[in-house]
């Protein structure tokens, strides 16, 4: 049998497991297809082509000998915010050109233990920081469905590529929303866990309150067995949770009926374009019909405060993360200034882009003597009343439903120039950081011609809820079967 | 509420950010216009309510305090723009 790209993840592990092909094969023909369609869409910074054809060698004899899990195998792209050991690790930035970590991550030290091989490293804003990938010192990344618009952000190359059909299977990272949005604007899934089911550690930091990693996939099944594998304690991060990490398809056979669904009306205001609207409310309808009980009475005035309370904490935690990046432990460093002090200056003047400049200045403002109190304590305090709304529309509902973007995919250069509008992007994807539950968008449309993603909250750490009813809603519906226009 | 160009350089130097004037200038009309968007939290009451640091109560998380190896020297020094002998190398601080 040959190798066919579009399979899934769980149907080429299928084939691995049968003996169709090797995972050498499926390793060799999908390094050629994401080389190939790279100069159409730079999702990728670094390809790992030697490590993925060990990782393969290595998963094939694991094969053999008839190890059953499911990625074993299968090829995964990992956002270049990941540190990878041995391998150049740039979040995107000039700061950090040439590093070379001399550890893996957790996420990917178990991406390995559980025979994935790793293909690549994607391409993302700077530090994390956007919401299209335009804000890359390698270039931006395009949408696979429309090569003149963006694919959202931070974590566009990871969900170009799956969208795009180069790989099955990868991840990304998620603080406002840097994987959902994407995974909207590309046609694909992606899940933010709840906050501390998935460790940081090794992660470049950007708001260590906020993040998590979390898969993109093409199905619900692939999304659990990727989070399965990358979930639970770690002893080298202390948010991690002492919670257990079950079967994340052990919702799968439930379907659809009797799951309480809360749509707020508070998502639903100016600013949602109508063919994203009209999405949404087709996909509430198909809920309906196959059994879901809907409930559009539900308030969550806090949330619409979610965005400044966003952009007073993200920005906090960052000036104080990125305070590292001194040029002189690692990474840029400006060799010829006048002082210690001038150097390293001119090192984060010149080594860091111009988002990530705003955003340390914000940061650094909220934090300073004099407006701790009116900007970083308070956004602290409405976060609290948000995550009780959060508390209390869960005490009757399974999962919120809410638009994941406001937009379908924007033209790249359309938002770039104007910080506010873009940060407007994050809407709907935001509360649920601010709130720590997981969250995950799925395909539910299209809207001129681009794909539109619905956003279902759960309560925390209840993944499987929403992966359940991600499963039950793409047996009833062809929406993430879609697939853009052939590339390379 | 408009920041001043003095207030920008202010930050930049607590931030330890080197400044163009024309980033400087910039910066100004774009953090101004991002903190008038930041008014709204004053019209929310949050008397009595405490901050919240980060979403799940996990408190004190501890570990055995037993020893293990540490990286090797040669691994930290790795990506160091400047070392000697072993160290990193950094310039005088005193003149």
């Amino acid at each position: 049998m040959t190798v066919d790209l579009d399979r899934t993840a769980h149907e080429h592990a299928a084939c691995l497991r049968a003996g169709d092909y090797t995972s050498r094969a499926l390793t060799e023909a999908t390094l050629a297809r994401i080389h190939a369609q790279d100069s159409d869409l730079n999702a990728y910074i670094t390809f790992t082509d030697e490590l993925a054809l060990a990782e393969a060698d290595e998963a094939d004899a694991r094969l053999r000998s008839g190890d059953p899990g499911p990625l074993v195998g299968v090829p995964v792209a990992v956002k270049d915010l990941l540190s990878t050991q041995g391998i150049q690790t740039t979040a995107a930035s000039k700061m950090l050109e040439g590093f070379v970590p001399i550890v893996d991550c957790t996420v990917v030290r178990r991406l390995k233990q559980a025979g994935a091989v790793i293909v690549g490293k994607t391409n993302l804003d700077e530090f994390a920081m956007g919401s299209s990938t335009e804000h890359s010192a390698f270039g931006p990344t395009r949408n696979p469905w429309a090569l003149d618009r963006v694919p959202g952000g931070s974590s566009g190359g990871s969900a170009a590529t799956v969208a795009s059909r180069g790989v099955p299977l990868s991840l990304g990272t998620d603080t406002g929303g840097s994987i959902r949005q994407p995974a909207a604007l590309c046609g694909i899934v992606g899940l933010k866990p709840t906050y501390g089911r998935v460790s940081r550690f090794g992660v470049v930091a950007f708001a260590s309150s906020l993040e998590q990693v979390g898969p993109f996939a093409r199905d619900a099944e692939d999304a659990a067995n990727l989070l399965g594998a990358i979930a639970g304690r770690d002893d080298m991060d202390s948010t991690t949770a002492p919670v257990p990490v079950p079967d994340y398809t052990e919702r799968f056979a439930r379907g659809l009926e009797g799951l309480r669904v809360a749509v707020p009306e508070a998502f639903f205001g100016d600013g949602l374009d109508a063919g994203v609207r009209a999405c949404i409310e087709q996909a509430i309808t198909d809920l309906a019909a196959h059994g879901a009980i809907i409930d559009r009475d539900v308030a969550l005035p806090a949330a619409s405060a979610a965005l400044p309370v966003y952009y007073i904490i993200a920005p906090s935690e960052a000036s104080a993360n990125l305070a590292r990046y001194d040029g002189v432990k690692y990474g840029f460093s400006v060799r010829d200034g006048r002082s210690v002090e001038d150097e390293m200056a001119q090192t984060r003047g010149r080594g860091f882009g111009a988002e990530v400049k705003r955003r340390i200045m914000l940061g650094t403002y909220a934090l300073s003597a004099g407006y701790y109190d009116a900007y970083y304590l308070k956004a602290q305090k409405v976060r609290t009343l948000i995550k009780r709304e959060f508390e209390a529309a869960f005490a009757s509902h399974d999962v919120i439903l809410t638009p994941t973007s406001p937009t379908v995919a924007f033209r790249l250069g359309e938002k770039v120039d104007d910080p506010y509008s873009m940060y407007l992007n994050d809407l709907y994807t935001i509360p649920v950081n601010i709130a720590g539950n997981p969250a995950i968008s799925l395909p539910c449309g299209f809207a001129q011609g681009l794909p539109v993603g619905m956003q279902l909250i759960g309560r925390p750490f209840e993944e499987s809820t929403l992966l359940g009813a991600t499963h039950a809603y793409g047996e009833v519906t062809e929406w993430h079967r879609r697939t853009p226009p052939s590339l390379a | 509420m408009a920041l001043t160009t003095d207030e920008v350089r202010y930050i930049a130097k607590l931030a330890r950010v080197a400044l163009t004037d024309a980033e400087v200038d910039r910066l100004g009309g774009e953090l101004s216009t991002i903190l008038d968007h930041f008014q709204v939290l004053n019209d929310i009451d949050t008397q009595d309510v405490p901050p919240t640091a980060q979403s799940f109560d996990l408190h004190n998380v501890e570990r055995p305090d037993e020893t293990r190896p540490s990286y090797a020297l040669e691994d930290i020094l790795l990506n160091a723009p400047r070392r000697e002998d072993g160290y990193i190398r950094v310039r005088g601080v005193l003149d």
